[in-house]
């Protein structure tokens, strides 16, 4: 399973990284999202694999019976990550939208390639757009 | 003392939650809490810098959750310097902005509120993940005011900014779930002791991890090859904000000092001081590019940027060199440097409103109104941020010269230094000379100017206004005070690079740290 998990990790890290570094917005932001996943199953990982074994111990089991049981904490850290990433996506997204509005073109660098026309920007902004 | 210390966390914190709510209320009552609130916070600074000032670790769990399990905060005399320097800066730039610069909308307040829970956060923490935590929440913060006010360039710039550091978060989960899987610890005390009892099998991935590690901050802190964001961001952002990312890339050089002194410092076994064979050759360049970057600069505030630029590489030379005394001096130069380039980014838009439609643009161009005034104080910033005697900016780089020796490979700190000096004189006195005595013509009339800079948002009006200049001014004073006071600063910053280059102290304070009794 770990071969797997492994592979399924680097397949989504190096798409990740391929659309990061493509030249328009959308990619750019499909790669992040993409990255954040390969980050959370590379946490989630780091707790070492285990098959039904629970989170929580009871009270009465000795130290040498928590070897049986998964680690919670990356479980943990794996919510927050999901949690910050999804927020930042979402940001990521609007803000695209708006450098898209304001700059005339998606490009990362706000300047239309070649062969291409540069456009008008769409409409200015309203006040309480800001 | 026991609750001080959660006190630059709660304190943001509840201003920005309440500014929240007044917003669309009074933007005097929104300005005044902000400032009272943030002055506040420097008195708080003030305080708890006593408390480090002798000398013991002093830690606040969390919830009352026992290190290493539960997240501590921890206060050492490093930490509670950049809590008052990054006060003061806040205070001085919300001043600022207060006199007509924090519009449109009346955001600016809450998210600068929110920068600080972040970067205060960021200080005192002693968790590897809390720090991922509060770096998330410090820069969403400064990704809402990068973007504040409106124009083209700034939606590019943060496009950038955003992405790239949506990517260096990316990394830094890696490096931080790798280091657990190691160590199984995620309290940077604990971490330390089980680096320094690892597997030599581990050891690989550990190293990998650490040097994943220097990356993000060094990002953060824009060191080379990471710092090509910083410029256009730095100078597209409004004048405050600016002013106040001073701080964002100590926060970066703080976090890698405190990496590499605490969990891979000396004491670390097979990866002892990981960090410095990379942070010496890294430092000069950034230093070198800076300057280059600063020379060939066309506009003032793209000039200041890379100030920044330079005082980082000369911080992280500073740093790498390992040496109590260049410690010491380093972070003198680090307070230095800081507000200087504060204060600077605070006059760069007073001098560009008075310029009409070309702005900071270093070009021959009309006089300006308050022509005397502004020069005055460009001056005084400039003699210091170059490093000339009387002011702080030389007492710093003298002090890390003399730490640097003359042995070996210090020889090319000395060259990029004095060089660099020079280089930062001669691009000063171009865009001073030319801003203030090859002007010519009348004093441009900015109601008829056509410029989208000074009709946008951060224009407000061209005279500067007392409170604007009392900013400044109060900027300039605190680098007096540190010039005047040095060898006071100097005291506790050597006493600082003592307790840095010491770490069984702080990792012992973890290990007999009890929880409060009782419910």
């Amino acid at each position: 399973m770990e071969a797997l998990i492994a592979l399924v990790i680097g397949v989504l890290v190096s798409c990740g990284v391929y659309l990061l570094l493509r030249a328009r917005t959308f990619p750019v932001i499909l790669g992040l999202t993409l990255l954040s996943y390969g980050v959370n199953l590379f946490i989630f990982v780091m707790g070492r694999l285990r098959t039904g074994a629970p989170a929580v111990v009871n009270k009465g089991d000795s130290l040498s019976s928590t070897l049986n049981y998964a680690d919670p904490l990356p479980q943990a850290l794996v919510l927050t990550a999901i949690v910050i990433g999804f927020a930042m996506t979402a940001f990521l997204l609007v803000l695209a939208l708006r450098a898209r509005a304001e700059l005339g073109n998606d490009h990362v660098d706000g300047t239309a390639g070649l062969g291409e026309k540069p456009v008008k920007p769409v409409r200015p902004l309203e006040e309480d757009e800001v | 003392m026991s609750h001080l210390l959660i006190a630059p966390l709660l304190l943001p914190l509840l201003t920005a939650v309440l500014l929240i709510f007044l917003s669309g209320r009074s933007l005097l009552l929104i300005r005044c809490l902000s400032i009272i609130s943030t002055a506040l916070l420097v008195a708080v600074a003030i305080a708890l810098l006593q408390v480090a000032n002798d000398g013991q670790i002093h830690l606040y769990a969390l919830g009352n959750w026992m290190p290493p399990f539960g997240i501590v905060l921890v206060l050492d005399r490093l930490s509670a310097l950049m809590l008052l320097v990054t006060a003061v800066l806040a205070l001085f730039s919300l001043v600022y902005a207060a006199r007509g610069t924090d519009g449109p909308g009346d955001k600016l307040h809450a998210m600068v509120q929110f920068l600080l829970l972040g970067v205060n956060g960021a200080f005192l923490t002693g968790d590897l993940f809390n720090l991922f935590v509060f770096f998330e929440v410090l820069l969403i913060a400064s990704y809402a005011l990068l973007l504040h006010g409106r124009g083209a360039e700034r939606a590019r710039a943060g496009l950038h900014y955003v992405v790239i550091n949506l990517a260096g978060s990316a990394l830094f989960l890696i490096a931080v779930s790798a280091l657990y899987g190691i160590t199984g610890s995620l309290n940077m005390a604990d971490m330390a002791v089980k680096i320094a009892q690892l597997d030599p099998a581990d050891a690989p991935l550990a190293a990998t991890a650490g040097v994943l590690l220097l990356v993000v901050f060094g990002l953060k802190a824009a060191i080379a090859p990471l710092y090509f964001w910083l410029p256009r961001a730095y100078a597209s952002a409004s004048a405050p904000v600016a002013a106040l990312f001073a701080i964002m890339t100590k926060v970066g050089v703080y976090t890698i000092v405190r990496t590499y002194t605490l969990i891979f410092g000396d004491s670390a076994g097979p990866l002892a001081n990981l960090a410095l064979p990379w942070l010496w050759p890294l430092g000069l360049i950034t230093l070198a590019l800076g300057l280059l970057g600063a020379l060939a600069a066309r506009e003032l505030r793209i000039q200041i940027a890379y100030l920044v630029v330079v005082s980082v590489g000369t911080l992280l030379a500073g740093v790498a060199l390992n040496t109590e005394a260049a410690l010491a001096a380093s972070f003198y130069y680090l307070i230095h440097s800081t507000w200087i380039c504060g204060a600077l980014f605070l006059l760069a838009n007073l001098i560009q409103r008075q310029r009409g439609d070309l702005g900071d643009r270093i070009t021959k161009g009309p006089r300006m109104a308050q022509s005397a005034l502004l020069g005055s104080l460009f001056f005084i910033a400039a003699v210091s941020v170059i490093g000339l005697p009387p002011l702080s900016g030389f007492i710093g780089k003298l002090l890390l010269l003399s730490a640097a020796g003359t042995q070996g490979n210090a020889i090319w700190l000395w060259v990029l230094l004095l060089a660099g000096s020079l280089a930062t004189l001669m691009a000063l006195s171009r865009s001073g000379s030319t801003f203030f005595w090859r002007a010519e013509g009348d004093v441009v009339s900015t109601q008829d100017s056509t410029n989208p800079v000074a009709n946008s948002s951060d224009a407000g009006k061209p005279l500067a206004q007392k409170g604007e200049l009392l900013a400044v001014i109060g900027l300039l004073l605190c680098i007096f005070m540190v010039t005047l006071g040095a060898s006071t600063v100097l005291d506790y910053t050597q006493a600082l690079a003592q307790q840095l280059l010491s770490p069984e102290a702080y990792i012992q304070a973890m290990h007999k740290f009890t929880a409060i009794e009782g419910n």
